[in-house]
């Protein structure tokens, strides 16, 4: 099937769908080069990464809840020497828009991991200031307006890749961030991150998770995505990146009708890890059906009044 | 001929040939998987899907057998949550989505094995026993006699079967790890390795003992698992050589790599 509806270039990114994995579901890409063309996607956002290792949490990591699941990995990944050094050349055959997201302990970490990623091979760093799950997964910075572009000034001071700023759900007002961290210099907004929640064994009474709470994803969390993507996309310029429990073509349908120039799976690819394609494919026959030239015609297009 | 690609891993939406209940909440779930039953190497797995969509996150399941000639793959497992009681309401006909083969399965090169099982552990040694056809010895715990219809499943491969039960109700008394020493040091004993799949307390005892008899083990891990292919890294763990993940690196371990 031809992607030319699909075909999107956005911040100088060319990609040949605007379907992209979201960081932390799709590992580097590689582990799902059995069902799905990694080229075809607009991008892989791959594991997070921190300026060390880290092991992550212990105990329990995943459980189920209605219509969706919580995590509490904690950014368990090899360090941004080891991914500069043995996976980034590993996965270049793949030929696809390799986005790395990065967390940092201090607003200064986050500028030097994206200097160190200033390289090639590498089409865009996504900020995760966001992550739920570790003190130094940056939700510190993600959560207030001023720190959040402070990271923003700091990585666009060390790279001259684009960069994309992933905004937390779990804020009062996710619209006064976006426009400081537009006003920073974000090249791109990503969002939804998951949303904080817990689950109590009602026998044992003890948390599911090892780490007491966790991040809820899947398609439980759609409603509050499309709804803070739409608030979002009215308050900025800047492209916005839509996810939040997007598992069949219909769902991205939405997010582009709320204001998103692109979305990201990520859960879905756990239930299904060719989703993606099947997104794409959905996607292209929704077009033709309705007549739409190109998949850009139907952004922001929701109709409120 | 066509060599099948041993790497390459499939998701199907899979056919029920058969779904039968062997014991109180215990299923035999075979499907047909033509390209699964192709490549699975004993000791792997599948992540299970039911096709319906409150269902977020796939089940893994051993691989208990396969029959190539007719495409099809069997599953047995213990319905306990959710997720496996709407796996056991599935009929014949009906379909389920199969993602494999995963991981990595047992050493296939020895000549003369003891298995080692407890409980559903011993489903995925069914595979192993029947691949070694007749090679391997298989020692099994349970609980009580109730556990018996093990025993039918396992004797038509070929090989001695050894019986432990906790309340003394068939077999010898006790646990797997009380009989394993007089296994492995019987006069006509000739085992070359412990192939081991059930409870951490059990395996890590087994292991144990295999290795105070200088033998190799292997044994088969369980972890709450995402993606099955190695991206999410729920199911990582420590070993000897650093972070691992079940899912992709395991479920097979040498017991020394993971038993620190």
């Amino acid at each position: 099937m031809s992607d030319e509806r699909l075909h999107m270039e956005l911040c100088g990114i060319r990609m040949q769908t605007p379907v992209l994995t979201a960081s932390g579901t799709f590992g580097f890409g590689e582990e799902f080069a059995d069902f799905v063309d990694l080229s075809r996607l607009g991008g892989v956002m791959v594991k997070g990464t921190t300026r060390k290792p880290r092991r992550g949490n212990d105990g329990v990591r995943i459980t189920e809840t209605p219509m969706g699941m919580l995590n509490c990995i904690g950014l368990e990944n090899p360090g941004v020497e080891v991914f500069l050094n043995e996976t980034l050349p590993r996965i270049k055959k793949y030929q696809m828009n390799v986005i790395v997201n990065i967390s940092g302990a201090t607003v200064e970490e986050y500028g030097e991991l994206a200097g160190m990623l200033d390289v090639d091979g590498v089409a865009a760093i996504e900020l995760n200031v966001s992550c739920p799950n570790v003190r130094e997964g940056g939700i510190v910075f993600g959560t207030d307006p001023k720190a959040a572009a402070a990271v923003v000034r700091a990585a666009k001071a060390n790279t001259r890749k684009p960069v994309i700023l992933k905004l937390s759900p779990n804020v009062t007002d996710i619209v006064s961030i976006a426009k400081a961290c537009e006003a920073a210099g974000a090249d791109m907004l990503s969002l939804i991150n998951t949303l904080m929640g817990m689950e109590i064994n009602i026998e044992t009474r003890r948390p599911t998770l090892g780490n007491i709470t966790g991040g809820l994803s899947g398609p439980c969390v759609k409603p509050v995505a499309v709804r803070m993507v739409w608030q979002v996309a009215q308050a900025v310029h800047i492209p916005i990146i839509g996810m939040g429990g997007i598992h069949c073509w219909q769902d991205a349908v939405e997010f582009f009708l709320a204001g998103a120039s692109a979305v990201a799976v990520g859960t879905a690819n756990f239930t299904e890890p060719g989703v993606t394609m099947q997104i794409c494919d959905g996607l292209n026959d929704y077009l033709e059906k309705h007549n739409i030239a190109h998949i850009a015609d139907l952004i922001g297009k929701v109709e409120t009044e | 001929m066509t060599l099948p690609n041993l790497t390459q891993k499939v998701s199907i939406a899979a056919e029920i040939t058969t779904q039968a209940e062997l014991a109180e909440k215990v299923y035999s779930l075979s499907v047909r998987a033509p390209e699964i039953a192709a490549t699975a190497q004993p000791g792997q797995f599948v992540q299970l899907r039911i096709l319906e969509p409150s269902f977020t996150l796939r089940r893994p399941v051993g691989v208990a057998a396969v029959d190539k000639q007719r495409g099809e793959v069997t599953f047995i497992y213990r319905a306990i949550g959710r997720g496996t009681a709407a796996l056991a309401a599935l009929m014949p006909g009906e379909s389920v989505g199969v993602l494999g083969p995963l991981g990595h399965g047992f050493g296939m090169g020895y000549s003369h094995p003891l298995l080692v099982g407890g409980g559903m552990g011993l489903s995925p040694l069914l595979y192993v026993a029947a691949a070694y056809a007749g090679k391997a010895d298989v020692l099994m715990g349970g609980k009580t006699a109730d556990e018996l219809f093990w025993t039918e499943l396992f004797a038509p491969l070929g090989g001695r079967t050894f019986i432990t039960t906790d309340d003394g109700s068939l077999g010898t008394k006790g646990f797997t790890t009380t009989l394993l020493p007089d296994l492995l040091e019987a006069k006509d004993a000739s085992y070359d390795a412990v192939l081991v799949c059930g409870p951490e307390i059990m395996m890590r005892g087994v292991a144990k003992i295999a290795a105070a008899h200088g033998l190799p083990c292997e044994v088969s891990l369980e972890k709450r698992m995402g993606c099955g292919l190695g991206a999410c890294l729920s199911c990582s763990i420590d070993t000897a050589h650093g972070r691992r993940k079940v899912c992709k690196d395991g479920p097979v371990f040498p017991a020394e790599e993971v038993f620190l």
